[in-house]
């Protein structure tokens, strides 16, 4: 099983060169801190920011720059300040390439749940359902099973969706996982130790294996 | 030439009562009309519609007018980090319309441009799609989302001239320029307002065609709500 650091170091191997990238809160903000440094990326944070920097050294604090979690941040070089209209048209005009977020469930056609539970305090969706609407590539960063142990790739979601048909990719604690065109879920990696039977038996939705399935692999 | 100044922030909210739509810039703690937030405190007004991307915190920002009970309804896009907020939630004692945030600035920014009406995905197959109008193009779907407007936008800039052009600083610029232009009377406030001419016009984010009233802010505080540094 991988840590939440592993989650983000696999991911962070989907990153390509030249990429503009809008990194969710959790797991995908941990992405930024894996990119190999051989490539040239830019980081999208959704409140106005593109070039989102490190976090500030004490002395370097400044309350007018922010990111999307609302935590102190720098700008870079290459960075540039907009509005929050501009910063949707970027996202929805598919200027963002590649979108990493946090979800609740994820079904077997690519339809994504991360904002609210019946019942609970809801808090808002923010910028989720902009950027899950338009993004080109979408990829999912959680664990594959509830703290209860409920499977969170399922047939359909159960919880009210925040996109429909958008997540290509899903990489797990076990698996990194791609949503077939005409839907399941395609077991492309398992994690070092994990056996397809456990991914398959903590896979509620339609789990596709295509012959033999490699582990994930780390430097 | 135009002269928008007013003395105080007390002077610029003289005239916002009850039951108005207020937008209040800002993203989180960041950006937003600090003066006239303590200025409004003062008038305990209520029954106020809020249009502002989030509700602060319980001692600051927003956080302040819930407290106060001064506020009928918000519309937000996230509303999560304030215990009073979730307080009066529960107790049916305030609406909530929450907006994607996208679609939050779009409406705004559809408010101050003369656009009623806008297509966009965001919400398209969940509860944000309820009784919209969806439809097609180009093979995908999309919602038909109206234009917001205020009686009063409150905004925050970093500099500002007495004609009512403004510069913002950092992320603290977020949603000020849209509702700068959805406001039918827009307040700015400046940290530093300065005499027109000393303001290159090259560099102006909002033009003060936006703004009807400017003054320059007593003092800041500008909390931070997350502060994350590195060693």
């Amino acid at each position: 099983m991988l840590t939440k650091e592993q989650i983000a170091k696999r991911i962070a191997q989907e990153v390509e060169n030249g990429q503009y990238i809008n990194l969710g809160i959790g797991i995908p903000t941990l992405v930024a801190n894996y990119i190999p440094a051989h490539l040239e990326v830019v980081l999208q944070s959704e409140n106005g920011l593109l070039g989102v920097g490190p976090f500030p050294k004490e002395t370097e604090v400044d309350p007018d720059l922010i990111n999307a979690g609302k935590q102190t941040i720098t700008m870079l070089p290459d960075s540039a300040i907009f509005d929050s209209a501009q910063s949707f048209a970027m996202i929805r005009g598919g200027h963002v390439h590649l979108t990493i977020l946090g979800a609740m469930e994820v079904s077997e056609k690519g339809d994504i749940a991360n904002w609210k539970i019946p019942g609970k305090m809801v808090k808002g969706m923010g910028g989720a359902m902009d950027l899950v609407a338009s993004a080109k590539n979408i990829i999912v960063a959680m664990q594959h099973c509830s703290k209860d142990g409920q499977s969170k790739l399922l047939p359909t979601c159960s919880l009210p969706l925040t996109g429909i048909r958008c997540v290509k990719k899903i990489v797990t604690d076990l698996a990194v996982l791609e949503i077939a065109p005409n839907g399941g879920f395609i077991l492309k990696e398992r994690a070092p130790q994990v056996s397809v039977a456990e991914i398959k038996s903590k896979t509620a939705g339609k789990l596709i294996v295509l012959g033999e399935v490699p582990e994930m692999q780390f430097n | 030439m135009i002269d928008k100044t007013v003395k105080s922030a007390e002077d610029a909210v003289a005239d916002i009562q009850d039951g108005v739509t207020l937008m209040m810039g800002g993203f989180g703690l960041s950006g937003i009309p600090e003066n006239c937030i303590a200025a409004l405190l003062k008038k305990q007004i209520r029954n106020l519609t809020i249009v502002s991307n989030n509700a602060g915190v319980d001692d600051f920002g927003i956080g302040l007018f819930l407290k106060q009970g001064m506020v009928k309804k918000m519309i937000s896009s996230y509303v999560g980090e304030n215990e009073e907020f979730e307080r009066q939630l529960l107790q049916g004692e305030l609406e909530v319309e929450l907006i994607p945030q996208g679609t939050l600035a779009e409406r705004i920014r559809a408010g101050g441009a003369g656009i009623p009406a806008f297509f966009t995905p965001a919400g398209v197959g969940t509860e944000v799609a309820e009784g919209k109008e969806i439809r097609e193009f180009n093979g995908k779907l999309y919602l038909l989302e109206h234009a917001l407007h205020a009686d009063f936008a409150l905004v925050k800039a970093w500099k500002g001239d007495t004609a009512g052009n403004l510069i913002f600083k950092g992320t603290a610029r977020n949603f000020n320029p849209m509702m700068a232009a959805a406001g039918k009377i827009t307040i700015a406030e400046v940290e530093e307002l300065v005499p027109v001419g000393s303001l290159d016009p090259n560099l102006i984010h909002t033009p003060g065609i936006y703004i009807q009233r400017i003054f320059q802010g007593d003092r800041y505080e500008k909390r931070i709500e997350q502060r994350t540094v590195s060693v």
